[in-house]
């Protein structure tokens, strides 16, 4: 047994005495990760391959996480993962909810998303840890899934933000030829029109197949890239959509005006890196690599941040009931720490959580969006994503 | 001879006086120093390095010791208060944050943010005498004054663990609001306070009864300051009851409440990301640590205003007085 397990089961022994008092209650929360097929096979770097574990360790943490606190009020959590292809998402979904696994954690693509949503009905409620589509925030979105996971509308704010703070406001977009990489390119001009900024050129990245990577491939990228963008207008920076990482990663140092990168590469907009430290967050990423071996992903806090929402509704409302969680998750009363300076809240009325966005190099956090002078009258935190206005929502209190 | 003794003595008195002056002692966090101010004069008289990333401090009660939670060496330094001189370092578990001293000047009760531990040291023997198992993230530490409870807050945990200090066993549990980073009792230690950082508020919870009872929950309201800055952080009670002072973070003030009505009567103008507090032995001045400018902010307690700041070194974090 590792040396972390050991503060959780030593507390949990003190305080026997003290959870006889307390009501016992069984929290049953699954982690169901329906892996789709790459679009692209491997990524560009292969610092990017992902773990097997992928997810589920941020789920362990959170685990551990919420049993510290249970052990002090006579709670027991009980954890499950499953990986399943996703046309088989709905039926383990199904299993799941005959354990009584009725909270549950999806880090599923958006058709799979809606597949567990339809197959869980009032027996569960799920919380999206991975898909960023604007629609499951608006037109599509479903009573019965809270989105614990930023939009891509709000990932783009975050950092269009910056660009205006930054007065980069000449920008070229270069977009891939995915349609997940055609939605981003939406959320990045619509973030663009919205804060004022100005597309002087817009380029597509046609992704032709072929292997990844060849040993001598460096030199035919060097090439390719200035001549792929030597044809642009004048701009101050260029955002590339390439949520399929076809091509982003090959831009920075490589273009022909030397102008900074962003969006896909070089300054992203991330939920959480492993470099991330300020306000306590170091704790978080030395517990979570003394737990994994390994550093942190974004699924990961993405998923650690689902089932501290449990907990926290869970630690509050003294209940399991996922519909209890869901009314207390979105009522006033609900707030959650996540490591990033201020509460996070969900937006009653689409049922997403509000969260400050990273701006990563890779290496640190270069900034926080919201920026300072981005107001709001109810929350800076509404200017990122779909306000209450623009969001066509309609599955959640009335408007 | 003899006639002369009681003027002597009066004279020594009298010169006293004005020397009546206090060190103040500032840890800066990215620094790696401690600053030392004369409260007489409120201006710096020393600088000492004080470790990697130098957080809680202490001094003895006696005046002779100060104790420093260097966070990133993983251990207590204690240095000598006249000669600034590191006399020995105490183990502390790792990342040590805060800590509070048993009013008697030993042991020392430290929260170490890594672990979930509150690490119990003899000052003397620099032994370990108990390691004790709380929530996820442990930062703030009290001691009731009858100093039959110490009191740490869990940060992810959102918990006030009460330990009986003589067998350094949890008693009692209280939720409180997200990221509790502070406790403090009041001196006839009938209340504690608890303050949460995340959700903005102090919890104030009743210790009259057989067991702690969450009592009442202080709320903050500046116009013009968004409610997300209203982070509370360090605290102190006046020893009359008469004042409760809560820094309030980047918000940039501290708030002044009325301890008999935990109503908030006065916000407080002091530098920027305000941390900690610290009162002076008269109490007549309250010393606050403004971590992203750098300085400290002095404020009158009678007249209920700021008065100065001093610069002092890089983003000072917590502060101690030296008692008379």
């Amino acid at each position: 047994m590792p040396a972390f397990f050991k503060p959780v089961a030593l507390a949990a022994a003190v305080l026997m005495a003290f959870a006889a008092h307390a009501r016992a209650l069984e929290i049953r929360i699954a982690v169901l990760r329906a892996d789709a097929p790459s679009v692209s096979g491997l990524p560009i770097s292969r610092l990017d391959l992902p773990p097997p574990d992928l997810g589920f360790a941020g789920a362990q943490l959170g685990y551990e996480d919420n049993q510290t606190t249970g052990a002090f009020l006579g709670q027991t959590y009980l954890l499950t993962t499953r990986t399943v292809a996703p046309q088989d998402a709905a039926a383990s979904l199904q299993a799941l909810i005959a354990d009584g696994y009725d909270k549950v954690v999806a880090l599923a693509p958006h058709d799979s998303l809606l597949a567990l949503s339809d197959a869980a009905g009032d027996a569960a409620l799920l919380l999206n840890a991975l898909a960023p589509d604007d629609d499951l925030r608006s037109g599509a979105c479903r009573a019965n899934i809270l989105h614990v996971a930023p939009s891509r509308a709000m990932r783009a704010d975050g950092l269009i933000q910056y660009l205006i703070w930054k007065q980069w406001r000449r920008v070229v977009l270069i977009s891939g030829s995915h349609p997940e990489d055609r939605a981003l390119a939406d959320s990045y001009r619509a973030a663009l029109a919205k804060f004022q900024a100005r597309i002087v050129s817009e380029l597509e990245f046609e992704d032709t197949g072929g292997a990844r990577r060849t040993d001598t491939g460096f030199a035919q990228v060097q090439r390719q890239i200035p001549q792929f963008t030597q044809k642009l207008r004048d701009h101050d920076v260029i955002v590339a959509a390439d949520e399929a990482d076809v091509f982003a990663a090959y831009l920075p140092y490589r273009t022909w005006q030397p102008r900074p990168v962003t969006g896909s590469a070089g300054l992203r907009p991330v939920t959480f890196h492993p470099a991330h430290e300020a306000w306590g967050a170091t704790q978080f990423q030395t517990r979570f690599e003394d737990l994994t071996g390994r550093r942190v992903r974004e699924e990961d806090y993405q998923v650690w941040l689902a089932l501290r929402v449990i907990g926290e509704a869970v630690t509050r409302t003294g209940s399991a009931d996922p519909e209890a969680l869901r009314r207390y998750a979105l009522s006033d009363a609900f707030s959650v720490g996540g490591f990033k300076g201020q509460k996070l809240t969900f937006r009653p009325w689409n049922g997403q959580l509000r969260q400050p966005i990273l701006l990563s190099d890779g290496h640190l956090t270069v900034s926080v969006s919201p920026q300072p002078g981005f107001l709001h009258q109810r929350s800076p935190l509404d200017t990122l994503g779909l306000d209450r206005p623009e969001s066509r929502c309609t599955a959640f209190e009335p408007n | 001879m003899r006639p002369l003794l009681p003027a002597t003595l009066l004279l020594s008195t009298l010169a006293a006086a004005p020397a009546l002056a206090n060190k103040v002692f500032v840890s800066n966090e990215r620094g790696n120093s401690v600053s030392v101010l004369d409260s007489d004069t409120w201006e710096v008289i020393a600088e000492f390095p004080a470790g990697n990333r130098p957080r809680g401090i202490v001094v003895s009660p006696d005046g002779s010791a100060l104790y420093v939670c260097a966070s990133d060496d993983d251990t207590v330094r204690v240095f000598d208060t006249e000669t600034y001189e590191e006399l020995r370092t105490l183990p502390s578990g790792p990342d040590p944050e805060l800590f509070v001293m048993h009013p008697s000047g030993n042991p020392l009760f430290i929260a170490n943010e890594d672990d979930n531990l509150v690490t119990v040291v003899d000052v003397q023997s620099r032994q370990i005498l108990a390691e004790i198992p709380v929530g996820v993230e442990p930062e703030g530490m009290a001691i009731s004054p009858d100093a039959r409870f110490i009191v740490n807050t869990s940060e992810t945990t959102n918990m006030a663990h009460f330990i009986d200090t003589t067998d350094y066993k949890i008693v009692h549990n209280i939720l409180v609001d997200q990221r509790p980073r502070y406790a403090e009792f009041s001196p006839d230690g009938r209340k504690l306070y608890v303050s949460a950082e995340i959700g903005g508020t102090v919890s104030v919870i009743d210790m009259t009864g057989p067991a702690p009872v969450l009592a009442d929950t202080i709320r903050f309201d500046v116009p013009g300051v968004l409610s997300e800055w209203l982070q509370p952080v360090g605290m102190r009670v006046t020893r009359d009851n008469a004042h409760l002072f809560v820094a309030l973070g980047p918000a940039n003030r501290v708030a002044r409440i009325d301890p008999a009505t935990d109503a908030v009567t006065d916000y407080l103008m002091v530098g920027q990301r305000v941390w900690q507090l610290a009162l002076t032995p008269d109490e007549k001045f309250l010393i606050t640590t403004n971590g992203n400018s750098n300085d400290v902010t002095i404020i009158d307690v009678d007249r209920m205003q700021p008065i100065k700041s001093v610069q002092v070194g890089e983003q000072p974090w917590g502060v101690a007085v030296a008692p008379d």
